[in-house]
């Protein structure tokens, strides 16, 4: 350029002139020359993913901000994909965004950063595992009582293998197989994940002997340094394991996944040792604890019985005093037999022969002539009692026979006297009979008679006599003149006879006598 | 109570099966035939015990691995 030339131009004219592309390129070039690579350790703030599948991210610290963008590949390749909040350490190199005046970070890669990002992510992949049941109880196996061969997987190199060793040999010495690993860095997981493949391939009765058990151990490091037994791919090693396994990785407080899927977890690898072999001096003495006491059990068993022989022998009875007992008594019963017998016929013969001297004809003889003496006596009573008999009975009929005739004369005469006291009476009543109705028609008579006469001076004809007169007009008694005058014939009476006066007479009734008129 | 040989038996085994046959003698319950069987028993197990026992051998080898194989081992120094 030439320093003299006049231009017209303002003062700043010297400074060359860009367009904004220019100049947008021109920062573009020098950002990405000067950061073509990056790494840089921040917080992830906000994060979208649009459908494109790329991923936009803020990476900040407490003063700024970086933009930062992975491509949709980019994204896929990483092994821990940002989430809001984590620290990180992102990989990649700076460009520029001229469409928005920005610059940015483009992430190729994304590790944690930090402890909290760690466990977060291990806890992510913790429960990732659970899920698929590789932590589950039931794939827990046992560990041998007394492993033959130990396989441990570990730095041959170190203090870890020397602990173990040093209290294998401490306990009970064993033959151990070491499988070399790398117990940190990049390599660590996919040795470790190997070497326990490497164990359980091992066949039984090879070159190499099978382990009977596996022990995994590293010391205490930072999460980083026992980063690789958290890989996946040791997990699923240990939990495929057909060899039951102990992990023994860091210290007490550190837990790596592999802790999970092991059998069992020990603590440091100085307690897996002790987990897999007992101590074989206490063995030692237990087994010979055994022996003294099946000894002791075995002499004591066969001494007591022995014991209990001769005390039950000595209890037992001798044969012959079983039966001694009864022999004696048989002796004296059988010889006390036949004295019996000739005892017993002894005296039943005493007392027949008492009686069979009382049997003799003279006897009978005696009896007999007693009887028919006997019978005589009675038949001669019998004789005298019935004659006896007879003549009471005939004396007794005489007596009564001679009662019997003035009995009869008696009750003769006293029949005839009634007869005759009868007959009189009869008379004598039929006397008075008979005299009866000749009084009494006399006594009657003389009263009619008296009677008539009273009847003759109280009747009206005997008025007549004296010149009374009875007038009657129409045949009635007329006492009055009204009646007279009344009647159309009146007859009057006279003791002689009736004179009719006036009209035609009146005919006389028949029957009509003087008797009748005269009493009433 | 019989059905494996001593000889298969492993340590564990043997060990509990000698403590069953112990127990049994102390107990005397069995019969004098049957406690002598036990303890000839007894006797077989706590020798296999002992055996097993004093064949404790410390032996400490490198695997030499290829493609992921043992294919051998390298006795270990110095540890």
């Amino acid at each position: 350029m030439d320093l003299f030339e006049d231009t017209p131009s303002p003062p700043q004219g010297n400074q060359p002139e860009y367009t904004v592309s220019e100049l947008s390129g021109a920062v573009k070039r020098v950002i990405e020359g000067e950061f073509g690579l990056v790494r840089v350790r921040g917080e992830v703030g906000r994060v979208s993913r649009p459908a494109s599948g790329h991923l936009y991210f803020d990476l900040k610290d407490d003063r700024s901000v970086i933009a930062a963008i992975s491509w949709k590949g980019q994204v896929a390749r990483m092994q821990v994909r940002p989430e809001e909040g984590m620290e990180v350490v992102a990989t990649g190199r700076m460009t520029t965004f001229p469409g928005q005046s920005k610059y940015q970070l483009i992430v190729e890669d994304v590790a944690p950063a930090g402890a909290g990002a760690l466990m977060a992510m291990l806890e992510k992949r913790r429960a990732a595992l659970a899920a698929e049941g590789l932590f589950d109880a039931d794939r827990k196996k046992a560990i041998p009582f007394l492993p033959g061969v130990i396989g441990v997987v570990t730095s041959p190199s170190g203090a870890v293998i020397r602990d173990i060793l040093h209290r294998l040999r401490d306990r009970f010495p064993r033959h151990v197989l070491i499988w070399p690993v790398a117990v940190q860095g990049q390599a660590c997981a996919p040795e470790v994940a190997a070497a326990i493949r490497g164990f359980n391939a091992i066949e039984p009765g090879g070159a190499v002997p099978r382990p009977d058990l596996i022990i995994v151990a590293r010391g205490g490091g930072s999460l980083e340094d026992l980063w690789g037994f958290n890989e996946e791919i040791v997990v699923r090693a240990a939990a495929a394991s057909r060899i039951p396994l102990i992990s023994a990785v860091g210290h007490e407080t550190d837990t790596t996944l592999i802790d999970f899927a092991a059998d069992r977890r020990a603590p440091t690898p100085t307690a897996a040792a002790e987990m897999a072999v007992p101590v074989r001096l206490e063995l030692l003495a237990a087994v010979d604890g055994f022996g003294a006491r099946a000894v002791r059990a075995a002499v004591s068993g066969v001494g007591l019985r022995g014991q209990r022989l001769r005390d039950l022998a000595r209890a037992l009875p001798r044969p012959e005093a079983l039966v001694q007992g009864a022999a004696q008594r048989m002796d004296l019963w059988s010889g006390r037999l036949g004295a019996g017998l000739g005892m017993a016929a002894a005296r039943k013969r005493q007392v027949y022969e008492a009686r069979a001297g009382l049997v003799r004809p003279e006897l009978l003889l005696g009896l007999v002539a007693h009887r028919r003496r006997d019978l005589a006596e009675r038949a001669a009573k019998v004789a005298v009692l019935a004659e006896r008999a007879v003549e009471r009975k005939g004396a007794r009929l005489d007596a009564l026979a001679g009662r019997l005739r003035p009995s009869l004369a008696r009750i003769v005469g006293d029949a005839a006297r009634d007869v005759r006291k009868g007959r009189e009476r009869l008379d004598a009543l039929a006397e008075r009979l008979e005299a009866v109705p000749a009084v009494r028609f006399a006594q009657a008579r003389q009263r009619m008679e008296a009677l008539d006469r009273t009847r003759m001076t109280l009747g009206y004809a005997e008025t007549l006599k004296r010149g009374f007169a009875v007038v009657r007009g129409d045949g009635a008694v007329v006492t009055s003149r009204a009646g007279a005058e009344k009647a159309a014939v009146l007859e009057i009476e006279f003791t002689d006879g009736r004179l009719a006066l006036g009209g035609r007479p009146r005919a006389r009734k028949a029957g009509e006598g003087p008797e009748q008129g005269s009493l009433f | 109570m019989t059905a494996k040989a001593v000889s298969e038996m492993s340590f564990e085994e043997a060990m509990a099966a000698l403590e069953q046959v112990v127990n049994q003698l102390e107990r005397g319950e069995v019969a004098l035939e049957e406690s002598i069987a036990l303890y000839e028993r007894g006797a077989a197990l706590k020798k296999h015990c002992a055996d097993k026992l004093k064949a404790a051998e410390a032996k400490v080898e490198v695997i030499r691995a290829q493609e992921g194989r043992a294919v051998g081992t390298t006795p270990a120094e110095g540890m």
